[in-house]
């Protein structure tokens, strides 16, 4: 027998969790001697009253989307994969030779080469580490972590040293073409009388970040690989019996998660900044944990979160303009949902698993 | 003669450097010989590192700091605690949890303390950990070669260095030649043998966590109290996973963790003080120097130099056998 | 009239929806060995944990001595003098010998202290029980027979005056399992009360003085063991009267399907499992292969099933098996012909949080027949397990129930469904039964017969020789990865094959 429906393990703890993570973030506005109404009323006039304020919080939401997708798919395989951060990384170098370096005659045909571009190397990055987890049982989650380490020097050494345009003090690529920009939401949503978005990030990747939810889904819910991956999840021993190479599927399990990740590098570097900057990542890798743990792992869930943690950078960087509290309340909101979904889940679990069990005896 | 004064320099710079590296090391050691991993040690030393200072600065008292920062850190680490072994939650995630927790809370309530942009009044005088001078260290200072090794090598750091230096023997101490050694690496291997034994797991990995909350504690405050003087944003810098990188080389032994917190201190002082190295034509650049520890943990973790096993029932909350 | 050492008074404990015991009364004499017997499930383990102070009894209570006893954990239960030797040992396995019986019994503070006066008591508890072990030797350089010595040592170092085993001789050779008894009886003499609990009829036969029945969470029976006989209990075990016989027309063999010729298999560890077999099954028989666990039946099986490497030659209807590298994996053994029912179920079998439906394609997910386009079909799938539910009668008939919320019998019944309906030209059979209730154990029974009575081969592997004398139609026994012989199942008999499971050679071998 479930100890609980499992709408309540899909909705209510998330739900739960969400709002113990909000009571404890309005006690910390309290303590800093803010009012939290006010604040959630600046966030939410800054990140949804407006296009604009919409404009930016679709685009964290699209970064937040490919890397809490490429943490979900790991965690599907049972693989921790803390190297989101380094892999979109990769990603950003990945776009800025594409763009930098063939004279692409059309936008769109640049997007394609940046995502083959920006997968390849985020998969490359990832692939090491897995090759390790899966050959030499080296612990992935420590691997990935040294791998943002690595990804971070070496992309300071090819920002510095060799990507760098002459003349230049700013350790930085130069522009993308004019050819490769990206349309943003200003340019595809405005009419002549009424302009929309203006001057927001949010871009095509947007949609390209939801054909890529809707192309998870199918693949773990509805392919044979994502079966593979599922079952491997579960039981290793289970999938040995089952003909399922261990190997193959970390490696593969892995490979997606950092295309996934490097792809996010097509919305930050290619549709935003135009050109390869240090820190371009800021730190989306390691929302992507929040936001898969929130997610469930699944691509749907992965969808509302990200558009939540979308909000919430929005809002937050709306609150630092006018009030003193500075951008890093979202990094402790963060931390908490973090904290109450993945950590502490069994503390909103176990009780209400009693809980179920009880209404369920009271029942009979 | 000129090649000495420099060697004695970064060597000097090496002990300094390695001694947030070593009590963060130490710190891990405790905590993960009991079977709890903790990716959460930059965390709390950035937690301890701002409430050091800030206490320092508040109230011109170093040691004040000092406890303050150590009290920050405990409670970080109880929280991983509560988490990974009364809830049995995922230590990794909670670590990941923690480290977060600690970059937002420190600046903003640095923010909301002090109004200068995420960091802490600059401290001096008894707000800062003083360097100790050993007897006659000036007198020596002439004498050729013992003379230089003595008086800016050994002597002249804070007090903190030598205690993070003596931890090394006395943990080697605690873990191999008292009870609560054995029992500590007991329940890292095999918790139930423990359980079965009439001790509490949870009791132990309690005192192991806290043990690693203490010397995390220490290792913030050296690094905001007598290496710098004052909290600023992020200052662990990265600090907290070379300390992790530093455990795994040195396979979880003590005295193997001394010499790797060294060799990766001295990575770090020759990449301060020399940039892009220039051995004879081939140029290292300083990035590789950044990297290098991260590189040699990864090279280690692979098992072509030795294989690194850790405890066997690290990252695996204990339930007993039904 | 003596005081009993241990008396239990009305246990019940129930794990959420599960009721593991209920109402057990129990009463143990001292210096007397009683025997605690019962299928697996039964309850045995779970009364023993509370008496030991791993679990909590909702209601009841435990006398020791005469005296109400409250055992909240394990140290209380230490103190009262009671010891427990687990059936899966409690030991760090990089630690030595002397650290392990040290744990959690020190004195004071200070390690070496506490090391020299274990070394000095150890000496005297080894010559007063012949119980003789290496201090220094580290757990995992010595053997389990050993390693359960180590256990019985920390009970005594504690001052045990009651000791309770749980399935002591799983891991062990007759010829091991014959030591223990002699050691158990040698503590019987101090005046020590033991607690023995089996599911093995001859054990209880040969070792205590009292057994206790459990069924179902039940205490069914207390009874002298002089004035019982294994049949009595075996009904009291299950419920009612055993099938000990399946009923089954003798074999037609026909050409061999599977041979083996020289097969080697080394474990992780660098081990050698299988020391060079050769075995033959043919079309229409069920060879059964007996043995103490940790024989190597285990790595045969798995080998057979593409779990792992192996070296020598296996064939199968003429044709050579790949036994390491690529084609060498389950599925390649699947697309070849050969159906597996593994002996683990829970671990290997099944995916306990998968839907039953999903758990029907396992290992056959690469079917044709489950594939639409891209993707899987998962329509058709579940069509097929709707068949096999009925088929099967596999309850509740849900395909959309996960695997961990069925039954162990109905869990089974998924798996053998699942693998003979493919038809196999080989199946492979680990442990079909165990953790199985009677019914389920007879419809699978059935099952592999009628499968045997199409002319398919079957290899069975099972602990219970029981259960290998009611199915096989020849018998082969293992015993540290040789086969030491080969029998007809109407021309030999337990006695016979317990030498030959010992190592004792017979005369064809």
């Amino acid at each position: 027998m479930e100890k609980m429906p499992k709408w309540a393990d899909v909705v209510l703890i998330p739900l739960i969790s969400l709002i113990l993570a909000a009571i404890l973030s309005t006690l910390v506005i309290l303590a800093i001697g803010e009012n939290p109404v006010e604040a959630v009323n600046l966030m939410v006039t800054g990140a949804l009253g407006s296009t604009y304020g919409w404009g930016y919080t679709l685009y964290y939401a699209t970064n937040f989307m490919f890397t809490g997708l490429a943490v979900a798919v790991a965690f599907h395989a049972r693989l921790f994969n803390i190297g989101g951060e380094g892999q979109a990384m990769l990603g950003g170098l990945g776009v800025a030779v594409a763009c930098l370096y063939i004279p692409w005659p059309h936008w769109s045909i640049a997007l394609l080469a940046a995502c083959a571009a920006s997968m390849l190397f985020g998969a490359a990055w990832a692939a090491i580490p897995a090759y390790l987890q899966a050959k030499r049982g080296s612990h992935i989650v420590i691997t990935t972590i040294m791998f943002n380490f690595i990804a971070a020097a070496f992309l300071n050494y090819m920002l510095v040293n060799v990507m760098r345009p002459q003349g230049s003090q700013d350790p930085a690529t130069a522009r993308f073409p004019e050819a490769v920009h990206l349309p943003t939401f200003q340019s595809m949503f405005s009419t002549a009388e009424n302009a929309v978005f203006r001057g927001a990030p949010a871009n095509i990747s947007f949609f390209v970040a939801l054909l890529a939810c809707v192309v998870v889904w199918a693949l773990i819910w509805r392919t044979r690989l994502g079966y593979e991956i599922r079952a491997y999840g579960h039981s290793e021993t289970g999938a040995v019996y089952a003909g399922i190479s261990p190997v193959r599927i970390t490696i593969i399990a892995m490979l997606i998660s950092g295309a996934l990740a490097g792809l996010m590098a097509i919305n930050n570097v290619m549709g935003e900044a135009e050109r390869l900057v240090l820190n371009a990542t800021e730190g989306a890798g390691f929302i992507g944990i929040a936001v898969a743990l929130m997610g469930r792992s699944h691509p749907f869930g992965v969808f509302l979160a990200a558009i939540l943690f979308g909000f919430l950078y929005q809002g937050g960087a709306e609150l630092a303009l006018w009030t003193s509290i500075p951008r890093e309340l979202i990094v402790v909101i963060q931390a908490l949902v973090i904290l109450f979904t993945g950590a502490l889940d069994n503390m909103v679990r176990i009780p209400l698993e009693k809980l179920f069990l009880g209404l369920r005896k009271g029942a009979e | 003669m000129e090649f000495f004064v420099t060697l004695v320099q970064v060597l000097d710079s090496t002990i300094r450097l390695a001694t947030p590296l070593l009590l963060a090391c130490l710190a891990g050691l405790y905590s993960e010989r009991a079977g709890i991993f903790d990716i959460g040690l930059e965390g709390k030393m950035l937690m301890s590192a701002f409430f050091s200072a800030a206490v320092a600065a508040v109230t011109g008292s170093v040691w004040l700091g000092l406890m303050a920062g150590i009290g920050a850190s405990l409670i970080l680490s109880a929280l991983h605690g509560v988490a990974s072994i009364t809830f049995r939650g995922n230590q990794l995630i909670s670590g990941v949890a923690i480290n977060f927790l600690a970059s937002g809370l420190t600046v903003l309530i640095a923010q909301s303390w002090f109004q200068q942009g995420g960091r802490t009044p600059s401290l001096f005088g008894g707000g800062r950990f003083e360097p100790i001078s050993f007897p006659f260290a000036e007198a020596l200072d002439a004498a050729p070669i013992i003379g230089p090794v003595y008086s800016e090598l050994l002597s002249g750091h804070s007090i903190l260095v030598y205690v993070a230096f003596l931890m090394v023997p006395l943990t080697w101490w605690v873990l191999y030649r008292t009870r609560f050694g054995l029992r500590l690496r007991a329940v890292g291997e095999n918790p139930a043998a423990v359980d079965t034994a009439g001790v509490s797991v949870v009791g132990l990995r309690f005192a192991a966590v806290a043990i690693c909350g203490v010397l995390c504690g220490i290792a913030g405050a050296y690094l905001a109290t007598a290496l710098q003087a004052g909290f600023v944003k992020e200052m662990t810098a990265g600090r907290g996973f070379i300390a992790l990188a530093a455990l795994i080389f040195a396979k979880w032994r003590p005295w193997h963790a001394m010499w790797a917190c060294l060799l990766f201190g001295l990575l770090q002082a020759i990449a301060l003080r020399f940039q892009n190295i220039d051995l004879g034509g081939i140029i290292i650049p300083v990035q590789v120097m950044d990297a290098l520890p991260y590189i040699l943990t990864v090279v280690i973790l692979a098992g072509f130099v030795g294989k690194a096993i850790p405890p066997r029932a690290g990252g695996e909350p204990y339930v007993k056998e039904r | 009239m003596t005081v009993p050492a241990i008396e239990l008074k009305g246990i019940s404990k129930a794990f959420g929806p599960v009721q593991a015991n209920k109402d057990i009364s129990i009463s143990v004499a001292p210096g007397t060995i009683h025997g605690i017997i019962g299928e697996n499930g039964a309850g045995k383990s779970t009364l023993m944990s509370i008496l030991y102070g791993f679990y909590k009894a909702d209601k009841g209570e435990i006398w020791i001595n005469g005296t109400k006893t409250d055992i909240p954990d394990s140290q209380a239960a230490i103190a009262s003098g009671i010891g427990m030797v687990f059936q899966h040992f409690k030991l760090v396995e990089n630690f030595t010998v002397l650290e392990n019986i040290v744990l959690g019994a020190e004195d004071g503070g200070m390690l070496a202290p506490s090391l020299a006066k274990a070394r000095k008591e150890l000496k005297a508890l080894e010559e007063e029980y012949e119980l003789f072990v290496d201090p220094d030797k580290r757990i995992d350089e010595i053997g389990v027979g050993r390693q359960q010595r180590v256990e019985i040592l920390k009970a005594l170092y504690r001052k045990a005056e009651i000791l309770i085993l749980d399935e002591p001789t799983g891991v062990l050779t007759p010829s091991e399992a014959d030591q223990l008894f002699r050691i158990l009886h040698r503590l019987r003499e101090e005046g020590k009360t033991i607690i023995l609990i089996t599911h093995k009829l001859r054990e209880i036969m040969e070792a205590t003085d009292t057994v206790s029945v459990m069924r179902r969470g039940q205490m069914t029976a207390t009874v002298k063991t002089a004035e019982t006989s294994p049949q009595e209990l075996a009904e009291l075990m299950v419920g009612r009267k055993v099938l000990l016989q399946v009923d089954k027309v003798p074999a037609q063999p026909g050409k061999p399907i599977l041979e083996i010729e020289n097969l080697r298999v080394v474990d992780e560890a660098g081990v050698e499992r299988v020391k060079g077999i050769d075995l033959t099954v043919r079309a229409g028989e069920i060879v059964g292969i007996a043995g103490v666990a940790g024989n190597g039946q285990s790595e045969l099986l798995e080998v057979l099933g593409g779990m792992r490497p192996g070296q020598g030659t296996i064939r199968l209807n003429g044709t050579p098996l790949a036994l390491s590298g690529h084609g060498s994996d389950g599925q390649a053994r699947r697309a070849q012909g050969i159906a597996h029912v593994p002996e683990d179920r829970q671990r290997e079998g099944l995916i306990m949080d998968f839907h039953a439906w999903e758990n029907v394609a396992f290992g056959y997910h690469r079917d044709p027949a489950y594939k639409r386009g891209l993707f899987m079909d998962n329509a058709a799938l579940r069509a097929d397990t709707e068949r096999k539910i009925e088929k099967f009668d596999v309850r509740p008939p849900n395909a959309w129930l996960t695997a961990k919320n069925f039954s162990g019998g109905n869990q089974q019944k998924i798996v053998v469904a699942r693998e003979i309906e493919r038809n196999p030209d080989l199946l492979l059979v680990g442990q079909p039964t165990r953790g199985v209730d009677i019914g389920a154990i007879e419809f699978i029974h059935k099952q592999i017969v009628a499968l045997r009575d199409q002319g398919k081969a079957i290899l069975l592997v099972s602990v219970e020789l029981e259960e290998i004398f009611s199915l096989s139609d020849r018998i082969a026994v293992m015993f540290d990865g040789h086969i030491m012989g080969e029998r007809l199942p109407h021309e030999t008999d337990e006695k016979e094959l317990g030498l030959l499971m010992a190592g004792v050679a017979g005369e064809a071998a």
